[in-house]
């Protein structure tokens, strides 16, 4: 492989963790970069969920790296090879960085598909099971700027056996080394980059085993998997995250895979993530919700000390600022479960709403539209409700990691962390009164 | 004379007492500017000069019913050129009904759009949609889908609406009877037709700024057609719509009554032609005489992934495109064709709604470029060589013109090559 153009450059690294910067070198020319924290525009076969380049564009700063994950592709394989000028061209994507993932974040996948030399997808049409040779004639049609190798990430339940756990870490770095082998060989691929893949479940000896045998090999960057939302709880995930950290060189980026809460991303930031899927925001404009926690730390006099009034509903005053527990009873199992970050639209009390979603936002459905409308839209199956959905949950989420950016930036992490989950913990207060 | 009535009701205030006096001379909010007429058929181009907009006819009305475009933003149907678009008295009466639309400031305060809106009169859904219906001078009685509570729509009720709803044109609730029935049922719905529009017009209560259409009814009977254009153009309205048909019936009868309809109503009122929307229907249509139509055709078949071209429509779904790495139509400009492929798009309806919305955007653009091509043919005077080549490009050959289309348009001297 030719040198690894990707370069992290950090500004600041706080409390020995949290790392702030910018990923270098990106593209095929190496002229884009992504700020880090930072997240990766989530898709479906190159499109934001519901959005035209039309309506996404009206969404400024937007990331400069769209994911596609094979999961989608791999039964347009032959299309693409006959198409022969890559992904980004096929799906209309000019100007973005191309990352491929193996799996799509937002579904969780079946269990017990994967042999030795296997890997298995989900596509529309059913269940495709990928060797290494499958896949990285797939990477060859795709041409991404950077993908995920192929890994073995089946040991997100809880029931995982060591032995399955220490059998998921040999294939994965079996399998990094059969796509390297391959990779170096392919004059298509130069220049495109690898991430290998850290796996381990939750047994803290095999995460590091499988970070230190992965950092020895000539990749780009890391994805830490098999550490989703479902899995296992945050401070374990901490834990893990931190451990591997340890064993991973400072001056490549690691991209958490299947974890999008805010308040997990806070605690996995802190813990030395520096990437994140952004496939939050679309569960939530499935179930019909809207992003409305506040991220806003500005020092402004007037709002000082006081809750900001990005959300108008957010009653009484009471301060449980540091207290997290009311998260605690949140069933994290279930991905598709409401979280209190999220208004519920199809609630009838926004039927006569006419305020936007979020006071003060500034994307195109809080610019337009009223909640009563977005309620009329969801109690009528509407399509525009998906559509308007995702304009705001995607800038929602995209704003709070330029807040996150900005905070560590100032030294205001803990501020910004009171404040997410604060507001995160008022809503299940408000839920459970309504209840 | 209606808007006396109505305006006389309510002159509590000065302002009331103004559009009450221009009430009295124009009762009505729009203005019809013929800017052109072609020579041969009896095809116009016109400015409707309406409270939001100007709207250049012949135009095509893409359909809105819940008070959104089928995942189109409002933004997006401007940037299309959309001027004017529906919405459905009957859902959104329904949901959200009419009180919390009036309190959004009128379906264009609720659903953002600053162009016009036309509403329907909720009778043809309630007519088609609701199996329970009823149908007495009264008006229409059906049991509500949502909550099985028995409701009465009435030609106040129907109005009163729609005054809540504040689109520019709203229509006469009409007795409508299927356009394959016969027999006295359809006299009997003509005459109803035209009281109810008295009372419709009496009970408009916005006449300055929301104008109430006269809908023609009379089946597929020349005689009643007639009747009933005889009696409702001596009503001050501001524009008709032909009712009754695109329903079923043989479209040798409907283009006679059509034609049969366009050659009794005024020169200088909108004709609007109710539920037509295929390429063909319009192009012989605008050379019958008519200037507004609305289909929702269009923007259905797109969710089912056929796009409309000038060669007819293309199944994008159909595995013969998920090879094909051009656009739908290459010389289409919408936003779809200037940056998808067929491939593309073939691929993403397996994976996302907005394969839909892509082609939603797509059948909208090509029903207002027709409509755009249409008008600029008939103001340069060669509309009868614009159909010759239309008709050329949109079937294989000449002996698969429908024989209608033939006929309706030898009737207006154009004679298909």
């Amino acid at each position: 492989m030719a040198g690894s153009r990707m370069q992290l450059e950090l500004s600041r690294v706080v409390q020995c963790t949290s790392r702030l910067g910018v990923l270098k070198g990106l593209g095929r020319t190496g002229q884009r970069s992504l700020e880090v924290p930072g997240c990766l525009l989530y898709t479906h076969f190159g499109t934001v969920p519901h959005l035209t380049q039309d309506t996404l564009h009206t969404m400024s700063n937007l990331p400069s790296v769209t994911q596609v994950t094979l999961s989608n592709i791999a039964e347009h394989q032959e299309v693409l090879e006959e198409f022969k000028d890559g992904f980004r061209k096929f799906a209309g994507l000019h100007d973005t960085v191309l990352y491929c993932s193996l799996h799509d974040p937002a579904m969780l996948c079946p269990t017990g598909y994967t042999t030795n030399k296997t890997v298995s997808v989900w596509g529309s049409g059913g269940r495709m099971e990928l060797t290494v040779a499958k896949f990285m004639a797939l990477q060859k049609s795709v041409q991404p700027d950077w993908y995920q190798s192929m890994a073995d990430g089946e040991t997100w339940q809880n029931s995982t056996s060591r032995k399955r756990v220490r059998k998921s870490v040999d294939r994965t770095l079996a399998h990094l080394d059969e796509c390297l082998l391959v990779h170096q060989k392919s004059q298509e691929l130069d220049g495109v980059e690898v991430f290998g893949v850290v796996e381990g479940g939750d047994i803290l000896e095999e995460r590091v085993r499988s970070a230190r045998e992965t950092a020895k090999r000539p990749v780009a960057g890391f994805c830490l998997d098999g550490l989703q939302t479902g899995s296992m709880d945050q401070s374990l995930r901490t834990q893990l995250i931190a451990a591997v950290n340890k064993e991973l060189p400072e001056d490549k980026p690691r991209l958490l895979q299947g974890v999008g809460r805010p308040d997990e991303v806070l605690a996995c930031i802190e813990a030395g993530v520096d990437l994140f899927e952004s496939f939050f925001p679309f569960q939530v404009t499935e179930r019909g919700c809207a992003l409305c926690f506040s991220f806003d730390i500005s020092p402004d006099p007037e709002r000082a000390g006081r809750a900001p009034p990005a959300v108008l509903e957010l009653g009484e005053e009471k301060d449980t600022a540091g207290d997290t527990k009311q998260n605690g009873d949140l069933n994290h199992d279930d991905q598709t479960q409401m979280t209190s970050f999220e208004i519920n639209l199809k609630d009838r009390r926004y039927q006569d709403d006419f305020r936007p979603l979020v006071e003060g936002c500034g994307c195109y459905c809080c610019q337009n539209h009223q909640r009563a409308y977005l309620h009329h839209l969801l109690v009528t199956n509407e399509l525009l409700a998906g559509v308007l959905l995702m304009i705001h949950n995607t800038s929602h989420y995209h704003g709070f990691f330029a807040a996150l950016r900005e905070a560590l930036a100032e030294d205001k992490l803990d501020l910004l962390k009171r404040r997410v989950l604060r507001d995160g913990a008022r809503q299940t207060e408000r839920k459970e009164q309504d209840g | 004379m209606a808007a006396t009535i109505e305006c006389g009701a309510d002159t509590n205030t000065s302002e009331n007492n103004m559009s009450f006096k221009k009430a009295l001379s124009v009762a009505s909010s729009l203005t019809l500017q013929i800017v052109a007429e072609c020579p041969v058929t009896k095809a116009r181009v016109c400015d409707l000069i309406l409270p939001h907009c100007a709207v250049n006819t012949p135009v095509f009305m893409p359909v809105g019913t819940q008070g959104t475009l089928k995942g189109i933003t409002v933004d997006q149907l401007e940037a299309l050129g959309c001027q004017i678009c529906l919405g459905n008295t009957y859902h959104l009466g329904m949901r959200p009904g009419p009180d919390l639309i009036e309190k959004a400031s009128g379906l264009h305060g609720f659903m953002n759009w600053k162009r016009n809106l036309l509403t329907d009169s909720g009778g043809f859904q309630m007519v088609s949609l609701v199996e329970l219906s009823e149908v007495t001078e009264e008006g229409v009685k059906f049991k509500s889908p949502y909550d099985g509570k028995e409701i009465l729509l009435s030609p106040e009720k129907s109005i009163s609406i729609q005054n809540s709803l504040g689109s520019d044109i709203m229509m006469q609730l009409d007795d409508v009877v299927s356009s394959t029935v016969t027999g006295p049922r359809v006299e009997e719905a003509m005459h109803r037709s035209i009281r109810w529009l008295d009372r419709c017009i009496a009970a408009n209560k916005n006449p300055h700024k929301q104008n109430l259409f006269a809908i023609i009814q009379g089946g597929l009977n020349s005689e009643l057609r007639k009747a009933c254009l005889a009696e409702m153009t001596k009503r001050e309205v501001p524009g008709f719509a032909i009712g009754g048909l695109s329903g079923g019936e043989e479209k040798d009868d409907f283009w006679r009554m059509v034609t049969l309809s366009t050659d009794h109503l005024p020169r200088e009122k909108p004709r609007y032609l109710m539920g037509v929307g295929y390429a063909v229907d319009l192009v012989v249509c605008v050379a019958l005489g008519c200037d507004m139509f609305d289909c929702v055709f269009p923007t259905r078949t797109a969710r089912f992934g056929s796009a409309l071209v000038p060669w007819g429509s293309l199944q994008v779904k159909q595995k013969q495109y998920a090879k094909d790495f051009q656009p739908i139509d290459p010389d289409c400009q919408c936003p779809t064709c200037k940056r998808h492929s067929r491939a593309y798009l073939h691929a993403l309806f397996k994976s996302d709604t907005a394969a839909m919305h892509h082609i939603t955007i797509h059948n909208i653009a090509y029903q207002l470029n027709l409509m755009r091509s249409v008008r600029q043919s008939i103001v340069e005077g060669r509309f009868p060589e614009f159909i010759q080549t239309f008709m050329k490009r949109m079937f294989p050959s000449r002996d698969q013109y429908p024989s209608w289309a033939v006929d309706a348009l030898a009737s207006v001297n154009v004679t298909l090559e």
